[in-house]
């Protein structure tokens, strides 16, 4: 079997136009220039507010207070994720024997647990009675700990938000956890949360992966995703806010994540992603291919795009003469 | 007294073997693409139809794409959340970028359809379809970093893709100054080097031409007839191409 077929495409040897080219492309960018102003004009762009820490614990304070609950006891989409942030497994996705995910290893470490609700309380000043639950909750054994946060967790499901921003939760033996959510809740909503999230070691900071993904583990995101189409099965992250399109160039990505087996697989990121990858290279590889490029040759679109060459030459056949622009 | 300078060795630019590599930089420049190919006055007759409009027009939205992502930086990303001007100039880079896309998907069936591949011309459908997918993490990249809730969705949404594949311990989505650099230096340089060598790859082969239909009819006609009359005759008077070469007639494609 041949792997190349036959190119018998020849120089050109027929009729040239004239052709100003440095002409075309200033003409190209003055008009492409004015289509972006024009659409610009009727248009303009989306600019949706970033969501904060302050204003998700001030809308959702029971959704706050749950989700870091998950990141004290270790139980949160984050805490449980896996490679970069952490060694756990609930996000670790593979293919066959491919482990790229672990293979990388932990790039950006997250400890839900002192990153997100110990360190800063441990930071909040003037506060002896916080400062004595926080130690009280470090000093305890894991599975005293693991009781009272579990315990607090199922009471917050039947917890209610009051007027002042608080959440109440039925009574019940949850330690110093209550004490720990009522003040972690208040320096949310002062603001104090997310800086603290920022602020490491450095003055000025640009890596928003903690506090991203402490409000991707909560409700709000996910609340302002629905309302503007961006969920997954809304055809996600192409979509754009507002009736803007988004990254269209996306769908095919975005495609695979709406049908089986890709829909339900836990490992969906990764077999798309393989997916895409080897698409991806056929895509360059076009050439290459059998089958794929002779397809050109056998549909004859090619004789709409070349209508007037193809007319020319039949009007020069048929006038006698030798074929208009016959390369041969 | 003046003292004569001694006269310089010189060499002209067109001798063969020199040692530097200057020259031979240059000669290799020059016998790849004479100045008459680069910026050719004329084009190929059957370089007649819209589709063509497409090629021009995403290197036309490329320009201003980079253009108003220029004045953009000048000012900060935070700039256009601020100012009216900051936000029209935003809203210029967005559409350039649609107009951009959506020039190139049509400029790139187009070339599909008219296999453009053909004539030695493989390298020049490589690199614009790898311009097309460096184009795309290069707009995700900007999504990211646009500061709002789209970026904020956007990022953590997409970051479970790229950690599932590893490329997430060096490409941290939820990172705006990592994304930023990837997105206003990195990216675009890749994808402008490579527009440029595609478009050099362009000048230096010439259009596509036309698949040759009547010619090939009539070749292949003639042969039918010469092989009912004489086939050994005709075999002999029409060597086949090599089949093991991609492109038979040495892939000169201008």
């Amino acid at each position: 079997m041949r792997l190349y077929s036959r190119d018998d495409t020849r120089p050109w040897t027929g009729t040239y136009a004239p052709y100003d080219l440095v002409k075309e492309l200033c003409i190209a960018v003055g008009a492409i220039a004015l289509l972006a102003v024009l659409l610009t004009v009727l248009f303009s762009s989306p600019d949706l507010k970033s969501s904060t820490i302050k204003q998700w614990s001030r809308e959702l304070p029971v959704d706050f207070v749950t989700t870091a609950t998950a990141e004290l006891d270790g139980t949160s989409g984050t805490a449980e994720y896996g490679p970069p942030y952490n060694h756990s497994t609930g996000s670790v996705q593979h293919a066959a024997f491919i482990h790229l995910q672990e293979w990388l290893g932990v790039s950006h470490p997250i400890d839900t647990s002192e990153d997100y609700v110990l360190g800063p309380l441990s930071s909040v000043p003037d506060d002896p009675e916080l400062h004595a639950a926080v130690a009280a909750y470090r000093a305890a054994p894991a599975a005293q700990r693991a009781k009272w946060t579990a315990a607090y967790a199922t009471a917050l499901e039947k917890a209610s938000a009051n007027a002042n921003g608080t959440v109440t939760v039925p009574p019940g033996e949850y330690g110093p956890v209550p004490k720990m959510m009522g003040a972690l809740l208040a320096v949310a909503q002062s603001g104090g949360l997310d800086g603290d999230l920022l602020t490491s070691s450095h003055f000025y900071q640009t890596d928003y992966t903690k506090p991203l993904l402490f409000m991707a583990d909560g409700g709000l995101l996910e609340k302002r995703a629905e309302a503007q189409h961006l969920l997954g099965e809304q055809w996600g992250m192409m979509n754009e806010t507002g009736s803007f399109p988004g990254q269209v160039w996306l769908w095919l990505y975005t495609f695979w994540y709406q049908i089986e087996p890709f829909k339900a697989s836990a490992n969906a990121d990764l077999l798309v992603m393989l997916v895409m990858a080897v698409l991806s290279l056929a895509f360059v590889c076009i050439p290459l291919l059998p089958g794929i490029r002779e397809i050109p040759r056998r549909v004859p679109l090619y004789r709409l795009i070349w209508r007037e060459h193809y007319r020319a030459e039949r009007e020069a056949g048929a006038a006698g003469g030798p074929p208009h622009g016959d390369s041969g | 007294m003046s003292v004569a300078p001694a006269p310089r060795a010189s060499r002209p630019s067109g001798e063969g073997h020199s040692r530097s590599w200057t020259v031979r930089t240059r000669e290799r420049a020059v016998q790849a693409l004479p100045p008459e190919k680069l910026l050719p006055d004329g084009q190929p007759t059957y370089v007649a139809s819209w589709i063509y409009v497409f090629g021009v027009a995403s290197l036309a939205s490329l320009i201003v794409t980079v253009a108003s992502g220029m004045i953009l930086a000048l000012k900060g990303p935070a700039w256009w959340h601020d100012t009216g001007v900051g936000h029209f100039f935003n809203s210029i880079h967005l559409w350039a970028v649609e107009l951009f896309f959506f020039a190139m998907v049509v400029h790139l069936w187009g070339k599909y359809w008219m296999a453009a591949w053909r004539g030695g011309r493989t390298r020049v459908w490589v690199t614009g379809a790898i311009v097309f997918l460096v184009a795309v993490p290069t707009a995700l990249t900007g999504y990211v970093s646009q500061q709002n809730f789209d970026a904020q969705w956007i990022s953590t949404q997409a970051k479970d893709a790229m950690n599932s594949v590893g490329i997430g311990a060096f490409f941290n989505l939820t990172n705006f100054g990592q994304m930023y650099s990837y997105h206003i230096l990195l990216l675009p340089l890749a994808v402008v080097a490579l527009v440029v060598a595609h478009v050099l790859l362009v000048r230096r082969h010439g259009v596509v031409p036309p698949f040759e239909v009547e010619h090939a009819e009539r070749a292949s006609a003639h042969a039918a007839r010469a092989s009912a009359e004489t086939p050994a005759s005709a075999a002999a008077a029409s060597p086949a191409p090599d089949p093991a070469l991609p492109f038979p007639d040495g892939g000169a494609g201008s």
